[in-house]
């Protein structure tokens, strides 16, 4: 569709300025989207682990972006290189942004060196989702695994990140953990850091 | 039971819990580019985003009658303006307006300025057929099937495409006419 005498002015995404951040969307607006993202990706794999993978993946692709939109918004463009200031700065900024909040907790696992932890009463992309007994262990908290592990990579932290649903006594609905393991060259990194 | 007042889209968006945009826009680019990878043809990605946002509107309309008490409209223009003003606000927080009537009354046009689904989005190259919105436009033709009015909608103007405003233009097609007597719930 080409207008008569119609300038098309293609602008850049990268001469507009950074939005403070501070618009929103119906909580409604958001469910029905991930839904959706849900059910397409039900749609083209045969098993949970797959579809895991695949809710990591898309997760995975907004994790990297939104460390690039934080650091240069909230941090003039300076990002951190230690453990524990990464892992800080999900829990809290990166939370906040996305979701409005500090995460529960973040507690350092008691088994294994490598292994951190962020925990979420009620993690929002599970707030409308229940899983139907056949589908055993799945977590849509995956999408939210590969944020953080989008986040991670992205900063020079590779690791592993998965979602787990965390039974709470007295409680109703188990809470979601998203386990945090580190790659080795980070560690050793972190270790000659000192 | 007696007439409840329609609320207004900005009534109903305040009280709504909400969520921070860039996540809906970050997710809604996830999902583009996960079709993009799977399915390869531009056009094919339009399709299913019209697919899924028409699975969004058949449920979504109920809730926008729960929240808005707006009750059946009279005339086609009366829907274009319920879901210019009630509608995009109370899910999307932004409003649209309608114009470009046709004589009829039965075509018209929303023109969009702002639009959170495209924060940070350019279209390379190789996508200049994609509509990236399309998913806004499925959903309007599910929401508005389920109240009985089969629609066409197509993109006129699209900012990703150069232009200056986002312009969807809604074609009345049918109205299919609800049987007597109505069934009441028991």
């Amino acid at each position: 569709m080409i207008g008569v005498g119609k300038i098309k002015q293609y602008s850049n995404v990268l001469e507009k300025p950074l939005s403070r951040g501070k618009q929103e969307v119906s909580l409604s607006a958001f469910a029905f989207l991930f839904s959706e993202l849900v059910q397409y990706n039900q749609t083209q794999v045969d098993n949970i682990a797959e579809l895991e993978r695949r809710l990591e993946d898309a997760g995975y692709a907004v994790g990297a972006r939104v460390l690039e939109l934080l650091c240069h918004r909230e941090k003039g463009n300076r990002r951190e290189t230690r453990l524990l200031g990464i892992l800080s700065f999900v829990h809290s900024t990166v939370w906040k942004v996305l979701f409005g909040k500090v995460a529960d907790s973040l507690e350092k696992g008691t088994e294994h060196e490598d292994e951190y932890m962020i925990s979420e009463k009620e993690l929002l992309v599970n707030k409308f989702i229940s899983i139907p007994k056949d589908m055993g262990t799945f977590n849509c908290g995956a999408f939210v695994a590969g944020i953080v592990r989008g986040v991670l990579d992205s900063a020079g932290f590779p690791a592993v990140v998965t979602a787990h649903f965390v039974p709470v006594e007295g409680q109703l609905r188990p809470r979601t953990t998203i386990l945090i393991k580190f790659a080795e060259e980070v560690l050793k990194r972190e270790a000659r850091l000192g | 039971m007696p007439a409840v007042a329609p609320r207004s889209g900005d009534a109903i968006f305040a009280s709504a819990e909400r969520v921070n945009a860039e996540l809906f826009t970050l997710t809604y680019g996830a999902i583009v580019r996960q079709l993009l990878t799977d399915l390869e043809e531009v056009d094919e990605v339009n399709k299913q985003l019209d697919q899924m946002g028409y699975n969004i509107g058949v449920r979504l309309i109920d809730e926008f009658l729960a929240k808005s008490n707006v009750s059946r409209c009279v005339e086609f223009k009366e829907t274009a303006e319920v879901i210019a003003k009630v509608g995009f606000k109370m899910f999307l927080g932004v409003t649209a307006t309608v114009t470009n009537w046709d004589a009829e009354g039965t075509t018209c046009s929303l023109v969009l300025e702002d639009n959170p689904l495209v924060d940070f989005v350019e279209l390379p190259d190789t996508c200049q057929g994609l509509h990236y919105c399309n998913i806004l436009s499925g959903v309007m033709k599910g929401a508005l099937e389920m109240v009985s009015m089969k629609t066409e909608i197509t993109w006129i103007r699209d900012m990703l495409h150069g232009d200056d405003a986002y312009e969807l233009q809604v074609k009345l097609l049918k109205q299919v006419a609800e049987e007597y007597p109505y069934k009441d719930d028991e």
